[in-house]
């Protein structure tokens, strides 16, 4: 089933059209990629549909909801996660702490419960420590917990964007570029843990340059230029098409 | 309609000493994103010292009113210029890698200094300006009689923003200042040395800052420490009002403001004067924040 | 915990036994601190944990102390049993003035609660809704009664003052350490960033808004009650920035640096009331100086800890 439909989405920045026309769908269970040269518009789309920008045009279905209009932190609550393509941890507070933001949504106790501390709340502390640690094993980080963000490695830093993403209990993950400023064996562990995510029933959306991830790892792939999407298909499929191939290497001059 | 021209003029000279006042925010908001708590301080001690000038040489007596005027006026700016580049010297540049709020408190702390300051050397106390030294006399303007000290403020202020506004388009260090307002590492790789044209602005904007305090004490007759207080926060509303950053809407906004405050301290309730202003600032920053004629202000979202 | 809660307990063991070696006249100081260390608390929700810039605090004291003024002069209603009201009142004025302005930017939030303070005073002068009094306030507050004991003397309202403020760095170190209190830190730590991770950031800042209000009209109560007199001087922005500045320079979003910076703020002076007139001068010279040296302030919140040892990974590095 269609979790995630994109259809006719623009954005326009003054003149400019970072986005245009754009529509897609991403099946419930799968690794779709989004690529394309820089400035295609894949980080805007991103931006359109986890709601920091708002489309001219178009409609995002998550759901079979439409999320355009909604602040970000009610599109997080609904099932969407994200990651950035430039890092945004909280780089002065601890591992631990960045996590447990994730798992700030799927908590209930306000202000009155925190200072009366009820016993619901109190549990829900204990338990959301217990998630916010299962996270962070998952993507190898537990020993670090206490740690400064800033103090990671830049792979680290994203794996812990990562599992900070999946502390929001997602439906779908957003990942923008994460194996950006990773090296082979890093990558190659990030190629597995995809495909673990994935096993958690985990829907997968990503942004990356780096092909080899892509191929090897996306089911379905939709391609953008210039803001419009010109191809998609199975990575095959992709490969083997000349107007893609055109875009990332541009025409031969004899042509 | 005769009341309303009398506001009006009376608005527009007084707009002249905001616009005064908000050129000093603006300029230095512009270069470093920092509101200068202490500018308004800056203003008290420009009159405070042309008091001190004024009685202690008798310039009056000597040489008559207007050249008088002009010499004090010169020897105040230059003045409250150098206790501006000290006071950037001091409490801003050390912060200049520091989070916003640590130059706010510095600011603060600054504006505390000066206020006390005045205090102690001067007194706390009212101080009272020599009355008889300039012009009573009502100039009669198409049936109106308005006092002529109002007119040579405004014709004062506009010569000095007008000098301002010159100074800006035309020369090359007023170039350099626009240039470090938009983007302060640009222009260092363009080779303009971001230190003294910050050094500059504090010269300027506390000059013309120290101008309009002498004003204020020879139109006013009275001087008080925390008169900066009141007339710093309606120059920065004045400020935020033609869009911070931007030195012609300095201008407007101050001008723009003396007309609302005096017409409305006339037609709604004297004693909501000075509320006027402050509503004008909230309305502004939730309706307009990038103020009448925009923020020059390169936003970094 | 363990330590600092022993801390604490010394902290408040201290303070119980303070009134037997003091005199009246230090007794009040102390008391005054007890005022200043409450609203500063209040306000270290809004500006130390939130990263909220408000300048604006004593506009919501006012309200507490004249809801309680009023309610207690004009109705008779008990000065104690009026706090509640005075901090539901401050926390209405907060809720309605805060939301249209939540969303800007540091700089201009700054200024906003400025001019709201500002107008706030001005309107206590003029006599708004003919209630207030006008410039010369309202006298005649009655005094506190504890089930028919009278709180009158400042080693009585020692303990009032300080008991409260017991209460209150109980509960503000229970907000500290839960959901709430990091949401606040999130905020303040990077905006966007909290928002992508599901926090609703506009409803926290109000939120922080609310109950640093609420507690500094409850505070405005006891304040009330223990001048019996009340005039809008007492609540001019000259009294926002010296709670803005024990905040930030005791160490903005940490409790026990706001405390200390309630006492070194409110209490040195007096140590060195004879040279009153240079006082404020060093005290200018002071912050512009501790935020080149020092900017984080005297006790800045350090890390915080989590009780996880159960959680660890066998094996472990703690």
């Amino acid at each position: 089933m269609t979790l995630l439909a994109i259809d006719n989405l623009s954005k326009s920045f003054g003149g400019l059209m970072a986005v245009n026309d754009v529509s897609f769908d991403v099946e419930a269970g799968s690794i779709v990629g989004l690529i394309g040269p820089n400035g295609a518009g894949k980080t805007t789309v991103f931006n359109l549909i986890t709601g920091n920008y708002q489309p001219n045009a178009g409609t995002v279905l998550f759901d079979g909801q439409n999320l355009v209009g909604l602040p970000t932190h009610t599109i997080v609550e609904r099932g969407i996660a994200r990651t950035f393509q430039t890092i945004r941890l909280f780089q002065n507070m601890s591992v631990l702490e960045n996590v447990l933001a994730g798992g700030h949504c799927r908590m209930h106790s306000g202000s009155v419960a925190a200072m009366l501390r009820t016993k619901t709340q109190r549990r829900e502390e204990h338990e959301s420590m217990r998630q916010a640690m299962a996270e962070l094993e998952f993507v190898s980080l537990a020993h670090e917990w206490k740690n400064k963000a800033k103090n990671l490695s830049y792979g680290n830093q994203r794996l812990l964007e990562i599992a900070r993403a999946l502390a929001t209990k997602p439906k779908l993950i957003v990942l923008d570029e994460p194996a950006g400023g990773m090296n082979d064996q890093e990558t190659h562990d990030l190629i597995r843990l995809i495909r673990v995510i994935q096993d958690r029933g985990i829907t997968v959306l990503l942004i990356e340059h780096d092909m080899g991830l892509v191929m090897r790892v996306c089911s379905s792939l939709v391609v953008l230029e210039h803001g419009a999407k010109i191809a998609s298909g199975t990575p095959a499929e992709i490969q083997a098409n000349p107007r893609v191939i055109e875009a990332y290497l541009g025409v031969d001059s004899d042509e | 309609m005769e009341e309303f021209f009398q506001q009006l003029t009376n608005g527009l000279a007084v707009g002249g000493i905001y616009a005064l006042i908000a050129l000093g925010y603006t300029m230095v908001y512009g270069v470093m994103k920092l509101i200068n708590f202490a500018h308004g301080d800056l203003f008290t001690i420009g009159a405070y010292l042309g008091l001190t000038l004024l009685v202690s040489m008798g310039l009056f007596d000597k040489i008559g009113p207007l050249p008088a005027v002009i010499l004090l006026a010169i020897m105040v700016m230059i003045l409250v210029a150098i206790i501006g580049a000290i006071l950037e010297r001091v409490a801003y540049r050390p912060l200049r890698q520091s989070p916003r709020l640590s130059a706010v408190v510095s600011a603060l702390g600054a504006s505390i200094f000066f206020q006390n300051a005045i205090m102690a050397i001067y007194s706390p106390k009212f101080l009272v300006y020599p009355h008889d030294i300039l012009p009573k006399a009502a100039v009669n303007i198409l049936g109106l009689d308005i006092p002529i000290m109002r007119i040579i403020m405004f014709s004062t202020s506009l010569v000095l923003m007008a000098a301002l506004y010159f100074f800006i388009q035309k020369t090359k260090i007023g170039t350099a200042i626009r240039a470090a307002a938009i983007d302060q590492g640009a222009a260092k790789l363009m080779g303009i040395n971001v230190d003294r044209v910050i050094m500059l602005v504090f010269c300027i904007g506390p000059a013309l800052g120290g101008a309009a305090g002498l004003m204020v004490g020879l139109y006013y007759g009275q001087i008080n420490f925390s008169m900066g207080w009141m007339f710093g926060l309606k120059a920065f509303t004045a400020a935020i009002l033609g869009g911070i950053g931007n030195i012609p809407g300095a201008m407007v906004g101050g001008l723009l403001l003396g007309v609302i405050e005096a017409l409305g301290a006339a037609y709604i309730s004297i004693a909501w004067k000075d509320a006027i202003a402050f509503c004008v600032l909230i309305l502004i920053l939730i309706v307009r924040p990038t103020g009448l004629l925009g923020e020059r202000v390169a936003e970094k979202v | 915990m363990k330590s600092t809660n022993i801390l604490y307990l010394a902290f408040a063991l201290l303070m119980a036994s303070c009134p037997m070696f003091l005199n009246a006249y230090w007794t009040d100081v102390f008391n005054n601190v007890g005022l200043y260390t409450i609203l500063a608390l209040s306000l270290n929700v809004i500006l130390g944990h939130a990263g909220l810039f408000h300048m604006g605090h004593a506009a919501f004291y006012a309200i507490g102390a004249y809801t309680t003024a009023i309610l207690n002069t004009t109705f008779g209603i008990p000065v104690l049993w009026s706090m509640p009201l005075a901090g539901i009142m401050a926390g209405i004025f907060a809720m309605i003035v805060a939301r249209p302005i939540i969303h800007l930017r540091g700089d201009y939030l700054l200024i906003v609660t400025i001019g709201i303070v500002e107008i706030v005073r001005i309107a206590l002068i003029n006599n708004v809704f003919d209630i207030t009094g006008g410039a010369n306030g309202i006298f005649g507050i009655s005094r506190p009664t504890v089930f028919g004991y009278k709180i009158s003397k400042p080693d009585q309202f020692f303990y009032l003052i300080w008991g409260f403020a017991a209460v209150t760095i109980f509960l503000f170190l229970r907000l500290e350490h839960s959901r709430f209190g990091r949401a606040l830190m999130y905020i303040k730590e990077d905006e966007v960033a909290a928002g992508g991770s599901g926090i609703n950031v506009p409803h926290h800042k109000l939120v922080a808004f609310i109950i640093g209000a609420v507690w500094a009209g409850m505070c405005g109560t006891i304040y009330a009650s223990k001048m019996t007199i009340i005039a809008p001087e007492s609540f001019s922005f000259a009294e926002s920035v010296v709670l803005f500045t024990i905040v930030i320079l005791g160490g903005a979003g940490s409790i026990p640096g706001v405390i200390l910076g309630a006492f070194l703020l409110i209490g040195l002076p007096e140590v060195f009331r004879g040279l009153a007139e240079y006082r404020m001068l060093v005290f200018g010279a002071a912050m512009v100086l501790m935020m080149i040296f020092r900017n984080q302030g005297l006790l800045p919140p350090g890390p915080k800890n989590y009780d996880i040892a159960s959680l660890l990974p066998a094996g472990g590095r703690k």
